[in-house]
């Protein structure tokens, strides 16, 4: 799960990581009244969404005084940003943040990390910062210092002076830049998070370390014991069918072809999707309805693909183990009739029960085609995809 | 032969009184799986399918001498169901169980290194080997056959469709194994193959791997080193997004690392026959055992 960098900001601060002062706003008065409160020389406007490359996209602007945050939020919030990280679509600004402008002299990066090799958390830092970190790891990997972390001691405090040392931080600098680092720590490991950031973490030209940006991103497995931290989930900011999906305990992912996709299990899921692709058709989702399914799952399934108009054709690609391809079946006739489907489906149905399955939607009267292998539902679900365009 | 599980594997099953449980001990036992225990704290003294039931773990070792484990206890315990079974040295620990938390699953990790017991899993079907009728896990077991080919996956369903294609085609299994689709799993590709090689058993191996992490490249550098038998190998996800995750826990591009096509490359540079048609893992199979 994401949040907004203004809320990933409350919650180092919460546990003193130095950030901006700063407040959100949904409105330009709104954003003028956050300057005024705070005071100063200068101010930088930042859009809430989330998706990084904001800066370029033109998300993120400076401004002098109160009237011109005003200026600058109404140029942004109500703008569709579009980043290499947002996709052609771009994603709709509702919010911006005010904060006090820094003076920086250093850009550094620091960030935690599940390193998957090692199967430990990492504390990652690089004195490349302010820039993309994924650029930085291709073109100078040695560039990027990792801090492995046991998970039996937790982040020690030496290690985080270690880690500032690196950084080429000195003096009260050194001091300051570990204790960002152990309050970076302090939220990452009390929220279970995946991924926790600043980038950059900024050395000022008046000698202070501030969290410039922050970003927080967690482990969707461990929300049941963090309430709090699920309760900052924004709604606007997620796809409203993977919303429903999620709600309904299926696994969906919106995706841009035409080619609907339900199938159990998630390797089986991408499986089909990379099928699909290979006989040039393009999938319009994925879509795992999960191990012990039933009727109704399907059919919400079902619901849910449709509620994309893109979809032309549907593929149900269903191995029966403990779930029965005559259920499945069942399923799908039911809710083909309940939702009056008008696009054509193509159904692989294997394993328990697949003749039964089968005949049952042979008998249906209904527009399906059956298919005994993966690879020849795939074929057929291309072509009659083709021909409804 | 086989890996992991044979005829002297003596099970218990973590959570035998909840529904997964329950439903999945009478399968396990239909399939001929020698299962003498089950755990649920609170619910000792019980039965489930004629299995006796203890409190601890403990006591199933004591009692009935179990030295496999199948877990199907709900997430937020999950982890110390793990750690439970291998304090008391339980050979063999399968933990089902989807969703536990990844940073518990680092802490399991730890817990493990100084402990004797392999885990596999989370997030798996488990284990099975038809030849001694010996199923720890929720896979459909008419599928399978007896016989020499080794499959190891981060799925379910797509191990099952493999399977299924193997069998069709009149090739066995000596052992299958669903590794698990979590960014922290018990045991990995690398592992695996090393047991598949010294297993005389086995005469090749299908490894079914995924988008995310770099398990794939690892057990590729495996291959290149190692491996003596062939290996046919699909990667799933080529189609998928980055940065969303699909479906499993660690199935996700992130920082554009893990992509499927620089997992099939890298078995491919490895002399494994890489294969971007998930319909094609039979039949790649069928020819390799031919040629070697």
């Amino acid at each position: 799960m994401n949040i907004h960098e203004y809320q990933a900001k409350a919650l180092g601060k919460e546990v003193e990581l130095p950030v901006p002062e700063g407040g959100i706003a949904a409105t330009p008065e709104e954003a003028q009244a956050v300057a005024r409160r705070l005071g100063g020389e200068g101010f930088i406007v930042k859009a809430q969404v989330h998706a990084g490359g904001r800066g370029k996209a033109g998300g993120v602007k400076l401004a002098k005084t109160p009237d011109e945050v005003a200026e600058r939020a109404a140029e942004i919030i109500g703008m569709t940003l579009v980043s290499p990280q947002t996709g052609p679509k771009g994603k709709l600004v509702r919010k911006v943040l005010v904060e006090q402008t820094s003076s920086i002299e250093e850009e550094l990066y620091v960030g935690f990390v599940l390193n998957r090799s090692i199967e430990r958390y990492v504390l990652t830092y690089s004195q490349m910062g302010g820039v993309n970190t994924e650029e930085v790891a291709r073109k100078h990997p040695e560039k990027i210092l990792q801090e492995p972390i046991d998970p039996a001691f937790g982040l020690e405090p030496y290690q985080a002076r270690r880690a500032a040392q690196n950084l080429g931080l000195e003096g009260d600098l050194l001091k300051q830049g570990a204790s960002a680092i152990m309050s970076l720590w302090k939220v990452f490991d009390s929220t279970d998070a995946s991924l926790a950031e600043c980038n950059p973490l900024a050395v000022t030209t008046d000698g202070k370390i501030v969290a410039v940006d922050a970003k927080i991103v967690f482990d969707d497995s461990a929300l049941y014991r963090h309430p709090e931290i699920k309760a900052l989930m924004d709604p606007a900011e997620e796809d409203p069918l993977e919303l429903e999906a999620t709600e309904a305990g299926l696994s969906y992912v919106s995706l841009d072809g035409d080619l609907g996709c339900l199938v159990n299990g998630a390797g089986l899921a991408m499986a089909t999707m990379d099928l699909v692709a290979n006989y040039g058709g393009m999938p319009a989702n994925f879509l795992d309805i999960g191990g012990g399914t039933d009727k109704e799952r399907v059919s919400e399934a079902l619901r849910i693909i449709l509620a994309d108009n893109k979809v032309k054709v549907i593929f149900i690609n269903i191995f029966g183990g403990i779930v029965r391809c005559s259920m499945v079946a069942e399923g799908v006739v039911q809710a083909a009739r309940e939702l009056d489907v008008k696009v054509p489906l193509v159904v692989c149905l294997k394993g328990t029960q697949q003749e039964e399955g089968r005949s049952i939607l042979a008998s249906s009267g209904l527009d399906i085609h059956g298919a005994e292998t993966m690879s020849e539902a795939a074929r057929s679900a291309v072509e009659l995809a083709r021909g409804a365009s | 032969m086989s890996i992991l599980c044979n005829e002297d594997t003596r099970l218990m099953v973590q959570g035998i009184t909840g529904r997964n449980g329950r439903f999945h001990t009478k399968q396990c036992l239909e399939y001929g799986t020698r299962i003498v225990a089950g755990v649920s704290p609170g619910k000792g003294g019980a039965q489930v399918e004629g299995v006796p039931v203890f409190n601890t773990v403990h006591q199933a070792v004591q009692a009935a001498d179990a030295n496999a484990s199948l877990i199907f206890v709900p997430a937020p315990g999950g982890a110390d169901a793990i750690m439970e079974a291998a304090d008391e040295g339980v050979e063999l620990v399968v933990c089902i169980t989807e969703g536990i938390p990844a940073s518990d699953m680092v802490k399991v990790k730890r817990f493990m290194e100084d402990r004797a017991s392999r885990l596999i899993g989370p997030n798996c079907p488990g284990v099975i080997t038809p030849a001694a009728k010996c199923k720890i896990g929720i896979m459909p077991g008419f599928i399978h056959r007896p016989g020499s080919v080794g499959v190891i996956s981060r799925s379910g369903t797509l191990t099952y469709e493999t399977v299924d294609q193997l069998s069709r085609l009149g090739i066995g299994q000596s052992t299958c194994i669903g590794i698990g689709g979590d960014p922290v799993v018990g045991t990995g590709f690398v592992d695996l193959l090393e047991l598949f090689e010294n297993d005389p058993q086995t005469q090749g191996v299908a490894l079914i791997g995924e988008i995310g992490g770099n398990a794939e490249e690892e057990a590729a550098q495996f291959i290149k080193e190692n491996m003596s038998k062939p290996v046919v190998a699909f990667v799933a996800g080529k189609k998928a997004p980055p940065g969303k995750r699909m479906g499993h826990a660690g199935a996700i591009i992130s920082g554009g690392k893990g992509t499927a096509a620089e997992k099939l490359d890298a078995m491919r540079e490895a002399g494994a026959i890489a294969l971007d048609d998930p319909s094609a893992i039979g039949e790649a199979m069928k020819k390799s055992l031919a040629d070697s």
